[in-house]
């Protein structure tokens, strides 16, 4: 049945966005399902009403990848949900992970007019919607383009390398995509946990999706050793992109960061996503946790590692951050997770100290009080250390998610590429680095950043590369 | 998938397989190690790369069964494959200068590693003194081989079933008393406290000693840090900035309380693993 015209006139009045069912927080802390069901077919017709279709729609500024949201929108409220996937997969080519992952907040959903007066329409649940309504049905590969005979290599499969492989691919170029690990996806396979975005049922087929383009995997060749940049244009390879992420864990350099029972949230979360350790003895990788966890660190990493390490058992979890809860980096959803969940933040807080007992394990961390002063050079209020309110509290695992570094191998290892700050990658606009035919973008590019901001790197450099391909 | 071309049986424990591996083949240098997991739920383990053969296209791994990954990869015979296998990784090791003298010190399955480091050292027209040790003579590995391309093998064993009765360091003392001021390098590889005593014993004479570190792993690349080992006062990733390192500057103390992280869930592991063994698999 459509919508009568007095159910539209209501809905588009409606000021709050309807809300996404998801699993009791007392539940979920026991398991690794993911956290939020998604929107069944009425409901999303109903926020797909909620949408004015403004002629200029400011939302899509905000997409990174330069989705059509009104039309998508508009395709949903009519129940053409199969013209609807079509139209968000001319952009987006991994609609089910952005649908998830994206911080829509400070992107589409902050530009949406709806959002000025009341609650902006719920871009990021519709997206998800849609790919998840594909996902169900089976996913449509779009015919394959005349090839181009043109031969490219991206290296890395997280979001920047998939983009760029998919969109290179329906150009109608012969893409290889080179992946270190044994499996594809990079942060979002080892970094983003299960219960956010589910690895067999979203990721793995988003991948399959990029696959069915004709773009070519291997796994396990790590770039910059097994085999080099250059090496790739010897073997026939006219153009590369670089997406290698940010894979480099920082410490904060603080006594004791090395004891037993202190991880890098990198670590902490590959062990748990990628090798799976919360299956153990069943899958075979471990993972060692006391009944009390720090986590230090404010961003989505910090609260992926904070809701793990629930999921895995601790009894408390805290939150560790040196500013304040304006500062925290994460996505407000993310944080209202972790909060609905139990995790308990300690803000205005900075660890300087970890100690270990006789045999070398984490027993407890020294802290001092901070406050806020001036605006540093990231804009952000400088936290500083209130003198003598140093404390210690007992805790006996520590997860470090202070942030990532880009991964120096690739860097080190290519002739001829102008380097920015910490090994990031230097490259214009569109992702060109200072060599001819070698392009980049991610991570290793921007540092540490999101998923949709490297996924629109790599449709940009996609674009790039594709008219350098024409010239040769 | 990677092929195992060949697997002998070299003692009880150790056990060497030549896995194809054609791009790793063609990069791997001495010093250098691989990842690879035995099926599609098993953990990622570092090995180090006892030799390679570009033509061919194999790596050769050797290894002891310890726990219940090398004793599942010990169960694979030639023509089985192997899920994943990755790299080389790591630093090559720097060879000395022509002109130096070196002494080679390999304990147990630490021989292996020790192997292609002495191999290539020979290639380089360098004679090596070598020391071999092992707990018993069945345990020995390597001992042709060694002897092929040292000037000199010392061989010991910890029961006295071969050679010198007692440890590799015993016959090193020796070896520094004689002929110290010669000496410019020392390479040792073993176990932890075998590398420890090493690096104790070179201290007091100041000759340079290179180990081999193999900390537990997960991605090898300097990803997670999980490998990370303080040498010189600093914090270093042992897959990316190692694994060979200055062993006077390696805090072996932090390295083996970390080596034993997992103690615990390595004996549940095993112990299921036997126990699945015993009662014919659950397949």
């Amino acid at each position: 049945m459509p919508l009568d015209k007095e159910q539209v006139r209501q809905l588009r009045r409606m000021k709050e966005k309807h809300p996404m069912p998801e699993q009791d927080p007392k539940e979920r802390i026991k398991n690794f399902d993911e956290v939020p069901f998604g929107y069944d077919a009425e409901t999303a017709v109903k926020e797909a009403t909620r949408c004015l279709q403004c002629k200029k729609a400011e939302c899509v500024e905000g997409c990174p990848v330069e989705v059509d949201i009104p039309a998508f929108i508009k395709l949903i409220a009519e129940k053409k949900f199969d013209e609807g996937i079509k139209k968000l997969k001319e952009k987006n080519n991994l609609p089910a992970v952005c649908g998830r992952v994206c911080p829509q907040e400070a992107q589409c959903e902050a530009f949406c007019i709806r959002g000025k007066r009341a609650e902006p329409v719920a871009i990021g649940r519709l997206e998800r919607f849609l790919a998840d309504y594909e996902l169900e049905k089976g996913v449509e590969t779009p015919p394959r383009p005349k090839s181009t005979g043109k031969r490219v290599a991206i290296v890395g499969s997280g979001p920047a390398g998939l983009t760029a492989a998919g969109d290179l691919a329906r150009m109608g170029h012969e893409v290889v995509l080179f992946e270190a690990f044994h499996a594809t996806g990079g942060v979002l396979r080892y970094g983003i946990p299960e219960f956010r975005l589910p690895k067999e049922k979203v990721l793995q087929r988003e991948v399959d999706y990029i696959a069915s383009l004709g773009v070519e995997i291997r796994t396990n060749v790590v770039v910059g050793k097994t085999i080099t940049v250059d090496e790739l244009f010897e073997e026939g390879f006219q153009a590369v992109f670089i997406g290698s992420g940010a894979g480099l864990p920082q410490f904060q350099g603080i006594p004791g960061e090395n004891l037993n029972g202190v991880y890098s949230a990198n670590e902490f979360l590959t062990r748990t996503n990628l090798m799976k350790a919360y299956l153990f003895p069943d899958w075979d990788t471990p993972i060692k946790l006391g009944k009390k966890v720090a986590v230090v660190g404010a961003g989505n990493v910090a609260m992926d590692s904070a809701r793990t390490a629930l999921r895995l058992g601790a009894e408390e979890v805290h939150i560790v951050y040196r500013r304040s809860d304006k500062e925290m980096p994460a996505r407000a959803e993310e944080i209202e997770h972790a909060k609905e969940e139990g995790v308990i933040f300690n803000l205005l807080t900075n660890p300087v100290k970890i100690f270990g007992d006789d045999d070398g394990w984490v027993k407890g961390m020294e802290c001092i009080k901070m406050e806020l002063g001036e605006p540093d050079e990231s804009g952000r209020a400088r936290p500083i250390p209130i003198e003598g309110s140093e404390y210690v509290f007992d805790v006996e695992t520590v997860v470090i998610a202070i942030g990532n570094s880009p991964n120096p191998l690739i860097p080190q290892t290519t002739s001829g590429l102008e380097l920015g700050w910490k090994n990031t990658i230097k490259t214009d606009e569109e992702g060109a680095t200072s060599r001819k035919g070698i392009f980049a973008g991610g991570d290793i590019v921007t540092g540490a950043a999101t998923v949709i901001l490297a996924m629109g790197a790599g449709k940009k450099a996609a674009r790039a590369m594709d008219r350098y391909l024409q010239t040769l | 998938m990677f092929k195992i071309v060949t697997k002998k049986v070299l003692s009880e424990v150790n056990k060497l397989m030549e896995v194809e591996a054609p791009l790793v083949a063609r990069k791997a240098e001495p010093g250098q190690f691989i990842i690879l997991r035995v099926h599609e739920n098993g953990e990622r383990i570092p090995l180090t790369i006892a030799d390679s053969d570009k033509e061919k296209g194999t790596i050769t791994i050797i290894y002891q069964e310890v726990g219940k990954t090398t004793k599942e990869l010990g169960t694979l015979e030639a023509g089985d494959h192997l899920c994943d296998f990755v790299g080389p990784l790591g630093k090559a090791m720097e060879l000395p200068s022509a002109s130096g003298r070196v002494v080679a010190v390999g304990g147990g399955v630490g021989i292996a590693p020790v192997y292609p480091k002495v191999k290539a050292l020979h290639n380089a027209g360098m004679e090596v003194i070598s020391i071999i040790g092992a707990q018993t003579a069945d345990l020995l590995i390597l001992e042709d081989e060694m002897r092929a391309v040292s000037k000199e093998l010392h061989v010991c064993t910890d029961d006295g079933t071969k050679g010198h009765h007692g440890f590799v360091t015993d016959v090193l003392k020796n070896i520094l008393e004689e002929k110290g001021k010669e000496i410019d390098e020392i390479v040792a590889v073993g176990p932890l406290p075998m590398m420890q005593a090493v690096s104790n014993l070179t201290k007091s004479y100041d000759v340079k000693t290179l180990v081999s570190l193999n900390p537990i792993m997960v991605d090898g690349t300097g990803m997670c840090g999980c490998c990370r080992v303080t040498v010189g006062g600093e914090t270093k990733f042992s897959c990316v900035d190692g694994p060979v390192f200055d062993a006077h500057q390696v805090d072996f103390e932090e390295l083996t309380r970390r080596s034993h992280t997992y103690l615990e869930e390595e004996k549940i592991a095993l112990e299921n693993f036997e126990q699945e063994r015993i009662s014919g698999g659950g397949n």
